[in-house]
């Protein structure tokens, strides 16, 4: 079905008052030779038969409500209470758009400003953005702000910020004049343990650094002593950024207190389930001196003519609809609505709830990680885990996974396919849903999953 | 609406000429045309700037302009206030509202500037 | 409706919204797992119970103008009717709770949909290779101004300059720059169309790409568009479309038969994904089977069991663009839309839209300035020129409409038309709604003559009165700060 209203009576009326004889006479600009292509697509089916198609490509998967997942690796599995998703199917947020009129859109408008404020508070910095595509392109964005005030060219990656961060980042930057260096920031000791080494820092950062990107916690899970290098960065009038995971900011201290000039992340998984990646939503945050430099929307509070409080789109000048070719950047999106889904869960948790979510994965994670894991695997560093951490085995991750699916477990991410010298490492992620019951299953099917 | 005593350039702004020094501002019809000023992009002090280039920006709610500089020199002073009372552009443009103090390199540049006759012909052509 | 504070002023101490398990109870505190000087002191989050959560959501969005609300003329964006069983076929947990790092073989039905929707939107679209990873439109530019840019590297042809038609949407250029070309305007004739010759003139060497926009902006399809490829393709130049009004052409042509060598589509305007308020949209990417090899990265591939996999293997490719698959949810919900429409359906799409837009414009055209009159497409732009006599500006025109009850047109856009007002129907309206608006229009345009206050004074139907830009924009007041 098309949906649409407009019966073969009310066309022949319409074309009636337009003085077209027919439809066709309404295309005629489009060149003869090209117009009204036959479309060989599959035949409609009906609204029944389109959910029955669709609930049989689900059936293809293998989704997480029916298996125990220890994946993370940046996209995490939280439970999402019921009524953010009830919100989200009110048709005056879903079916609206960028609140271009403020008068018709409040409700968008305060609810960005809400959101604004929860990741001011999340991050400890002054102002934040209504949203980016995801925390990728949030990083990408991040190091553009830096290379525009700084005036310098080259920026510092830690190899522990998230390796799709830093592969948007590149692709965003490849067209400027500019380098992207990552440094190794860790190491592997001869008895398989990952530690730390964030030297190679000191050596990096010069004139030509506009700034340093570092993620806490890292990419492996731990939490780098990251003082001695926001230090040189600031010495050296470099920008710190920041990655940092929204929940475990729950209880963490937040960016802006340890030196970051700028805070972005993902926050697809307070929002609702993975999705198989996407729409995900980046948080954008920085300090007061960037404010007119930051991308994408800002909603700003004001007074009407009567002097009642209501809220804007602002600054707008930053914008490429009125900046054009100046524009530091093309973004005219915000991810609205998951950004909303994450702001009235965030509203839910609120102070306590959210070091609540937040204590439940590191509980959980520290569970594990003072368990007794069964012969051949061990935690795999010392360095100060929060709620994800390697695992070395005693075989392949990839194999090891491959076994453990047999068992309904997902045991973690490979670490091999982004570091070939780790292709003995699960890392593993924890949540509220993976608690003792979820540990147990895994240690118990961990041992047959080596041979 | 436009004060004898200053000289003007094609991109509507003024100039107070003391000396070797320069007061720049945009014009009353600069400010009317833009709207309400939200915001002014300068250069820093000690910044060099060149006749004709952009110098900085001004931002009204839904509009850029380029300020052009109207003479070659070096930037000596800011009018700090418009940070926190851009509006001052828009309520006393030739007064509290000026932007920057440039020192000039060549005094022959002056000769290019226009009266507040020949400005104020240029101001009419373009509202008719 | 009175105003409804910011949520923190609704917080009370020890108050929760959410139901979480219980912490366990080993007697040891969180600075006992993680180094003290980690921790943060304090969480200035507001602390409300669920009824509160719920009821200041649910008020604020009644302060929201939705498509479900009644009609949304916005020109460009094609606010048209977002189907229930989208919103369900995108829950389904089997699509929904899919972690995008799970092995190939878990996840087939997600692969198979990206596949069957490459497929689906390339036959629309007439493209042979297609990427879904684009998040929005803007991202879809981006990338395919990339991909020509990588092409031409390739080649060792540098090519510095874009050239792009004075009615582009703002997101052109910006592009352009941001791929590190520079833009040259090229201007649109009398007809409403790119101005073939200055094309000609502009043209060259060192032109990398002309981006085109079909129909442009003022509603109009651009009907030479093959001699501006011609003359382009014969300077090794490449064309890229922004394809922001696809919904005008479903059916009635593909625009890679146009000869156009890249193009987004935006399938949350087209293809009725919801705009949720400003996003997530979704953006496929078009492009013909030269820049292949240079689309993002991964890419749905066959996989070696003949099922399907995850591909990063392209050594051209430009790259990541995204974390993972693309906008996956809105993916879901474009091929449920595409399955529920068919060929025949996607047709009757386009031809709808341009009928309602045309009805518009003859309904309309004796009170408000037409500019280019003649038969339009998807969208109409007319131009408030003849109001302004009156002292009423297009926007106040717009506020005065949501006292209608309608939501505003685009205004002030394209640049190029004085005054513009361009209204977008789409599809979505009856005739009876269409009629409603003429009214409305028409009585706003008399109204204009006789009484110009009232739309000056407008909206008075809404939560809020026209607000202070200016103040928000000279003092910003970015987030919620406590009362001292």
């Amino acid at each position: 079905m098309s949906y649409v209203p407009n019966t073969a009576r009310d066309q022949r009326l319409m074309l009636e008052a337009i003085g077209a004889p027919d439809l066709d006479s309404l295309f005629e600009d489009i060149p003869a030779d090209v117009r009204d292509p036959t479309l060989d697509l599959p035949p409609a089916l009906s609204e029944m038969d389109v959910v029955a198609h669709l609930q049989d490509l689900a059936s293809r998967n293998q989704d997480l409500t029916r298996q125990i997942s220890f994946l993370g690796a940046g996209w995490y599995d939280h439970y999402v209470p019921a009524f953010v998703d009830q919100m989200l199917l009110r048709s005056e947020y879903y079916t609206a758009y960028t609140p271009y009129q403020p008068e018709v859109s409040q409700g968008t408008l305060q609810t960005i400003y809400e959101f604004q404020s929860f990741i001011c508070d999340l991050t400890g910095l002054d102002v934040a953005n209504a949203s980016m595509y995801d925390g990728g392109s949030a990083l990408a964005e991040a190091t553009a702000l830096a290379l525009n005030a700084t005036r310098r060219t080259q920026v510092l990656v830690a190899d522990t910020v998230d390796p799709n961060h830093r592969r948007i980042a590149a692709t965003y930057l490849e067209p400027l004049d500019v380098s992207l260096e990552v440094v190794r920031n860790w190491n592997l000791a001869g008895d398989g343990a990952l530690g730390e080494d964030m030297a190679p820092f000191a050596a990096a950062i010069d004139d030509d650094t506009a700034c340093v990107v570092l993620q806490r916690p890292n990419f492996f899970g731990w939490l780098e002593d990251v003082e001695a290098v926001v230090k040189a960065a600031h010495a050296a009038g470099a920008l710190v950024i920041v990655v940092a995971d929204p929940v475990t900011l729950g209880v963490l201290q937040p960016p802006g207190e340890i030196g970051a000039d700028i805070a972005v992340g993902e926050l697809r998984h307070l929002a609702g389930p993975p999705s198989f990646g996407g729409p995900g939503a980046g948080y954008f945050a920085t300090t007061r001196q960037h404010v007119r430099r930051i991308p994408g929307r800002i909603v700003g509070r004001t007074t009407d003519g009567q002097g009642r409080p209501g809220y804007v789109l602002t600054l707008q000048t930053r914008e490429q609809h009125i900046r054009r070719e100046r524009a530091s950047s093309n973004i005219c999106t915000n991810e609205a609505l998951i950004a909303l889904a994450a702001t009235i869960h965030l509203a839910g948790l609120g102070r306590n709830g959210l070091r609540h979510l937040a204590e439940l994965s590191i509980r959980h994670a520290h569970a594990a990680i003072e368990a007794q894991w069964p012969k051949g695997y061990a935690v795999a560093t010392d360095r100060p885990l929060v709620r994800e951490f390697p695992v070395h085995c005693p075989a392949p991750a990839l194999e090891i996974n491959a076994r453990l699916r047999q068992q309904e477990i997902i045991g973690g991410f490979d670490l091999g396919g982004e570091w070939p010298e780790l292709s003995d490492y699960l890392l593993c992620a924890f949540t509220e849903k993976t608690g003792p019951a979820a540990i147990a299953a895994l240690h118990e099917a961990l041992p047959a999953a080596a041979r | 609406m436009y004060p004898d005593e200053l000289s003007y350039t094609r991109e509507h702004e003024w100039i107070r000429v003391d000396g070797e020094e320069c007061t720049i501002g945009i014009t009353a019809y600069a400010q009317d045309e833009l709207g309400d000023v939200v915001y002014v992009e300068l250069p820093a002090v000690g910044a060099a700037v060149t006749r004709n280039d952009p110098f900085g920006a001004v931002e009204s709610v839904k509009a850029v302009s380029d300020l052009f500089a109207p003479l070659t020199g070096e930037v000596t002073a800011l009018n700090d206030e418009l940070d926190a009372a851009p509006e001052l552009v828009n309520k006393d443009p030739y007064g509290a509202g000026w932007m920057v103090k440039i020192r000039l390199n060549d005094t022959d540049e002056l000769a290019a500037l226009m009266d507040a006759a020949a400005y104020e012909g240029l101001v009419n052509e373009l509202r008719s | 409706m009175t105003t409804q504070p910011p949520i923190y002023e609704l917080s009370s101490p020890g108050r929760v919204g959410v139901d979480l398990p219980a912490l366990p109870e080993d007697g040891r505190e969180l600075a006992d797992l993680l180094p003290a000087t980690e921790l943060r002191d304090d969480l200035p989050l507001p602390e409300v119970s669920q009824i509160d959560v719920v009821r200041h959501y649910v008020r604020l969005s009644q302060k929201n103008f939705s498509i479900d609300t009644d009609m949304y003329p916005l020109g460009s964006c094609t606010m048209k009717y977002n189907p229930k069983v989208n919103e369900l076929t995108g829950r389904l947990p089997g699509l929904a709770a899919v972690h995008p790092l799970q092995a190939d073989e878990q996840v087939q039905g997600c692969l198979e949909l990206l596949s069957g929707l490459e497929e689906m939107i390339g036959e629309i679209a007439g493209f042979p290779a297609v990427s879904l990873q684009p998040a929005a439109g803007a991202q879809g530019e981006f990338v395919g101004m990339m991909l020509i840019r990588a092409q031409q590297l390739r080649r060792e042809d540098v090519r510095m300059k874009v050239l792009i038609p004075a009615s582009a949407h703002g997101t052109n250029p910006a592009t352009a720059s941001m791929c590190g070309y520079e833009s040259v305007s090229i201007p649109n004739g009398p007809d409403g169309e790119v101005d073939i010759e200055a094309v000609r003139a502009a043209m060259g060497p060192d032109v990398a790409a002309v981006m085109m926009t079909v129909p442009n902006t003022l509603g109009l399809f651009e009907s030479r568009i093959q001699e501006v490829c011609d003359l382009a393709h014969a300077a090794g130049a490449l064309v890229y479309c922004d394809g922001a009004n696809m919904n005008a052409m479903l059916g009635r042509v593909r625009p890679g038969n146009l000869g156009i060598d890249v193009m987004h589509l935006n399938l949350h305007k087209t293809f009725s994904t919801p705009h949720g308020g400003g996003g997530p949209g979704a953006g496929a990417l078009c492009a013909s089977a030269e820049l292949d090899p240079y689309l993002p990265v991964p890419r749905v591939v066959e996989g070696p069991d003949g099922g399907f996999a995850r591909s990063s293997d392209f050594p051209h490719s430009i790259g990541r663009i995204q974390g993972h698959m693309g906008n996956f949810g809105n993916l879901v919900r474009a091929y449920t839309y595409i399955r529920s429409l068919g060929a025949e359906g996607l047709r009757e799409i386009a031809d709808i839209a341009v009928l309602n837009a045309n009805y518009l414009r003859v309904k309309l055209q004796d009170v408000y300035d037409l500019p280019h009159d003649r038969i339009c497409m998807h969208e109409v732009v007319f131009s408030g020129r003849r109001q302004k006599a009156h002292g009423v500006r297009t926007l106040d025109i717009a506020k005065r409409l949501i006292d209608f009850g309608f939501h505003p047109p685009t205004v002030y856009f394209p640049l190029i038309v004085e005054e513009a007002l361009m209204i977008e129907p789409t599809e979505t309206e009856s005739r009876e709604t269409l009629d409603r608006f003429i009214a409305a229009m028409r009585t706003i345009a008399a109204e204009v003559e006789t009484d110009p206050q009232r739309s000056l004074d407008a909206p008075l139907s809404t939560p809020v009165g026209r607000l202070d830009e200016a103040t928000a924009a000279r003092k910003p007041d970015l987030r919620y700060v406590p009362p001292a």
